[in-house]
């Protein structure tokens, strides 16, 4: 990882790049910074803090947030006293581990490598943009961003939400959405596609902090596309938050509020004060796009984000750089870390010769026989002063002499340098210590090095137990030294106790079959087929109908007029072609068992006489099983030929029918979506929609086309082609959900009734056609749940393991989502998620084989009495039942387990231990915790 | 009640209530000394007996976070 560097250069092709890059200085030696702080603590120059918005001060030397990676410290050159004036220096001195470092110079460094992924972020709105809303003429007036770090407990002010203008409590708040976004006054055409839902989100944090407090959303659509995101909104709606549908002309300082101007669609002005405004900026390209595209020489659209496609969304135009995040287009969390899997696993396909190169294999001694008796080490660390100028370390180090097992105790001043593992080392062998106890930081950051040297020392990883005496002791319990002291000492006796009880566990690998099975030959299934065969990995292709090509072939061109036929044509070419993928057309998944790495499934495939069954092994399933056009029913879609989906429309549209494209289409947006039949918005329809318009304009540019709608969702790129069909003539109309249009026939004639909240009246008209926006249902994925045990949301699409971090895993491991089985969306997205998920499962195939943490269930067949309770409450799938004669028992599928011991909590007989954490060693744990309360008792 | 000074047992899920922890000893939150933690893979990991012993061996309180 080089970290505060830039790309200064970049030469080659795909496999052959030479990068340049220049490393700032950070002026701390980053093998040396132990993060303690210390030096900030003593830096006498303030500096604003960018990362809390300057809303905090923060130091020159400083680290820019508690979790920031790497954990090193960095002097910002441009304020440092010494750096700017020669003088000062107090941090040299103070920094007990001597990382400063202020002969650093800026370090040219060349890279050989083989691609390039481009993830730089966005930007920000410019401030005269955000100046309009009154932006730095008012302090009351804050961005979103602020806003956020002021409600975080963690930023500026620990979570309170105070004006700036006086120090109080606002009791009104207003956001204003849209900032620098959907708005050529500022030469930002798209949607920043993000704000709405960040917006709602801040709003609820808000509330919860102070419920009276009245908040008002104003917005020109509300773009809660995303999966689950309606829900939210309605959650907010319940919270009491209100949406006001106004474009805000003005924010007007007045006395110590601020009025906002806006008319509302039935024509009212207004003039309405708030304590405080909060402007929901969108996101920008990031600063240095053009520098990049110099450099790389990648091409830039229009807004200067990196140009791609629809067919190929993560690719430029350089062969070898590939781009993922909000720089090839504003997106949101899962999105970006759905396209970052996807470029890693592109990148991943480039670069199949080079994969393996470069490992070093280490060697570990032979595991020492551990012996009946227990010799327990104890090791208590200062941390520098970070733990000794609070706890008195030699005390709690006294204080284990007499414990039961412990034959030697020491302390250290960094049980983390090389020195100090290296005598952790000697001193195991020294002694036969068979048990380690460091109390030191946090097992989270420190355990694996100390796993590390007890392999050294031969003794199994899994001896080890820290106790966290500095993250959880002394940095918080920093003005009472001697509670913290006690703490500490409770802390090691109960790690001792715990200590007594460890065993030495098992490491287990499990080889992985080296192919996928696909469930769904449509455009996310071949995507992932084709990515997998790429990288040199097998799959079966199962596609329940007679051919592959899913939804893509019944779509004649996408949003941004590129025709489908040819990019489905050369995928049918490219997966008939490939001797790694095997499809198997009119195929079902019948029977389906097995863990990652080692999957057995029953597929039955072929129709009529050719029909048959075949089992295949496979290590990972990746499931893209589409989905289809809802038919709602109250709008006459059956009933009438006139009134058509917009899949139909867009058939249509694609003939040669002299009156394909009619003078008079009413298009009905959300018809049977959003609380009808199907809860949720199917993201696709709104783009659809302005497809087809734009469509029948380019026909019979007289047609009316009037679509009637709630929200009009084309976020992203997709406002360009929402403008221009306004400016092109179609008239766009907002309906509210309890006044939705009506659909009938009255003397043969199809007539719709709708309100028009732009003229205030009741419409009745007789279109040629109506199309209906329909939304998208799943395909077949209950049966699939309960056969692979995978959950589905309440809407029938499957849950992934973590909506923002894993977006295209199950929880179910080794088996990967992706496309419309996950949710609605467009092409484009598919793809990218269908990259995404082939990148992810072909971790384990690349691996060869599967690791299992030694920390998993165990379950004791003699004990085991069969109830099932386990199997059915594992949120994993990794408990399987099996058969002993007649008897049932339960058994833990360890690839699959996740070491929770939900299942060993709940077992009625106690048949389910967990490694490293058996009710035994917990038992102790609590009882050695319990010795100091009788003493505390006694001493009172 | 000043003088009431708890002896509090916390279970603490390593995936978050644990990292949460970590997190504010980082931004040097102070809180009082009266937890002492035991940490646990998960906080369904906690068997009801563990709450119900840690009762009996004189916790004031018990605590999970997860």
């Amino acid at each position: 990882m080089v970290t505060n560097a830039d790309l200064t250069a970049l030469k080659g092709k795909p496999g052959d790049f030479t990068a340049k890059i220049t490393k700032r200085p950070r002026y701390i030696d980053a093998e040396n910074c132990t993060a303690c702080g210390l030096c900030t603590l003593y830096c006498p120059k303030h500096l604003a803090d960018p990362y809390n918005e300057e809303m905090a001060l923060t130091r020159p030397i400083h680290i820019d947030y508690a979790q920031a990676v790497p954990a090193t410290y960095y002097i910002d050159p441009s304020s440092c006293l010494h750096i700017t004036h020669d003088t000062c220096q107090i941090c040299v001195p103070v920094c007990q581990s001597h990382a400063i470092n202020f002969s650093q110079k800026p370090e040219e460094i060349e890279l050989k490598i083989g691609a390039v992924i481009l993830s730089p972020g966005f930007g920000r709105i410019k401030k005269d943009t955000l100046a309009k809303f009154s932006y730095g003429k008012h302090p009351d007036v804050v961005t979103a961003v602020e806003f956020e770090r002021m409600t975080t407990a963690s930023g500026p002010f620990l979570g309170e939400i105070k004006c700036f203008s006086d120090g109080r409590h606002p009791k009104s708040l207003a956001f204003i959405q849209c900032v620098g976004s959907r708005d050529l006054g500022c030469d930002n055409g798209y949607c920043s596609s993000v704000c709405c839902m960040y917006a709602i989100k801040e709003a609820m944090v808000a509330k919860e902090h102070d419920p009276e407090v009245d908040i008002t959303i104003y917005y020109m659509d509300i773009r809660t596309q995303g999966k689950e995101f309606d829900k939210a909104q309605q959650r907010a709606e319940n919270m009491g938050i209100k949406f006001v549908r106004a474009k805000v002309a003005d924010v007007t300082p007045w006395e110590n509020r601020l009025q906002l101007t806006y008319s509302t669609l039935d024509g009212q002005h207004k003039f309405v004060p708030h304590d405080m405004v909060i402007l929901s900026e969108g996101l920008e390209s990031p600063k240095d796009a053009e520098g990049i595209a110099k450099i790389t020489k990648i091409k830039l659209n229009k807004y200067n984000f990196a140009q791609s496609d629809t067919f190929s969304p993560l690719t430029t135009n350089v062969e070898g750089v590939v781009v993922a995040g909000a720089f090839q287009g504003p997106k949101d969390i899962p999105e970006s870390v759905t396209q970052a899997s996807a470029a890693a696993g592109i990148v991943a396909g480039m670069l199949t010769k080079q994969r393996g190169q470069g490992i070093v294999h280490k060697d570990y001694p032979d595991e020492q026989p551990m012996g009946d008796e227990v010799r327990i080490g104890v090791f208590v660390c200062h941390c520098g002063i970070n733990i000794a100028s609070v706890v008195d370390v030699h005390k709690v180090e006294d204080s284990v002499e007499d414990m039961e097992g412990v034959v030697y105790h020491t302390d250290s001043l960094y049980s983390c340098s090389a020195d100090a593992v290296e005598t952790l080392k000697d001193k195991i062998i020294e002694h036969n210590l068979n048990r380690v106890v460091i109390a030191a930081c946090s097992p989270r950051t420190h355990e694996p090095l100390f796993q590390e040297t007890l392999k050294d020392a031969g003794l199994n990883r899994c001896l080890i137990e820290m106790v966290n005496i500095r993250d959880q002791c002394s940095w918080v319990h920093a003005g009472e030294p001697e509670a913290a002291t006690d703490k500490s000492q409770d802390l090691v006796r109960m790690a001792v106790a715990k200590a007594r009880g460890m065993q030495p566990l098992p490491e287990q690998t499990v080889p992985v079959t080296e192919k996928a099975l696909i469930v769904g030959g449509g455009i996310a299934g071949m995507t992932v087929a084709l990515t997998l065969a790429k990288q040199g990995f097998k799959s079966v292709l199962l596609e329940k109908g007679n051919e592959v090509g899913g939804n893509l072939g019944l779509l004649n061109h996408t949003l941004d007029a590129s025709e489908t036929a040819s990019h489905l044509k050369s995928l049918l070419a490219q997966v008939d072609k490939s001797d790694k993928i095997d499809v198997l057309t009119n195929a079902e998944l019948a029977d389906f068992s097995g863990f990652i790495g080692n999957f057995t499934s029953v597929i039955s495939h072929g129709s009529g006489k050719k029909k048959k069954e075949e089992t295949i092994d496979h290590g990972v399933v990746v499931l893209a099983t589409g989905g289809h056009e809802h038919r709602p029913g109250g709008y006459l879609l059956e009933e009438n030929k006139k009134v058509v989906t917009q899949m139909e429309l867009e058939k249509r549209l694609a003939g040669w029918a002299k009156d394909r494209a009619p003078d008079s289409v009413v298009m009905i947006q959300c018809a049977g979506s959003r609380g009808d039949d199907l809860n949720y918005c199917s993201k696709v329809c709104c783009n659809h929609a302005v497809k087809n318009a734009l469509k029948i304009k380019e026909v019979n540019p007289a047609a009316q086309v009037i679509v009637l709608y709630r929200d009009m969702r084309t976020y992203g790129y997709a406002e360009d082609a929402y403008r221009e069909a306004r400016l092109k003539g179609v008239i766009f109309i907002p309906y509210e959900p309890d006044n939705k249009p009506q659909v009938y026939v009255e003397k043969r004639r199809l007539h719709i009734k709708f309100f028009d909240s732009l003229m205030q009246e009741d419409m009745d008209m007789t279109p040629d056609l109506i199309a209906l926006s329909v939304g998208i249902k799943p395909d077949g994925t209950e049966e699939l749940s309960k056969l692979l045990k995978a959950p589905l949301t309440d809407d029938k699409f499957f849950l992934e393991a973590h909506v923002k971090l894993r977006p295209v895993e199950l929880p179910v491991a080794g088996v990967f989502v992706c496309g419309l089985a996950h949710g609605p969306k467009p092409v484009d997205e598919t793809i990218a998620q269908a990259q995404a998920a082939a990148a992810k499962a072909a971790i384990p195939l690349v691996k060869g084989r599967v690791t299992i943490d030694p920390i998993v269930s165990v379950i004791d067949a003699d004990t085991c009495i069969g109830c099932r309770l386990c199997v059915s409450l594992c949120p994993f799938g990794a408990i399987e039942m099996f058969k002993v004669g007649k008897k049932n028992k339960a058994r833990t599928i360890s690839a699959s387990c996740k070491a929770c011991g939900i299942c060993s909590s709940r077992c009625p007989t106690f048949a389910i231990s967990m490694g490293g954490f058996t009710n035994e060693q917990i038992t102790d744990q609590i009882i050695a915790f319990g010795e100091v309360v009788e003493k505390e008792t006694v001493t009172a | 009640m000043s003088d009431f000074n708890p002896k509090i047992l916390g279970f603490l899920c390593n995936w978050c209530c644990y990292a949460a922890a970590d997190a504010a000893g980082v931004s040097r939150f102070q809180y009082p000394p009266n937890l002492r933690t035991i940490r646990v893979m998960c906080t369904g990991r906690v068997d009801p007996s563990f709450i119900l012993r840690g009762f009996i061996e004189g916790a004031d309180g018990i605590f999970t976070g997860g």
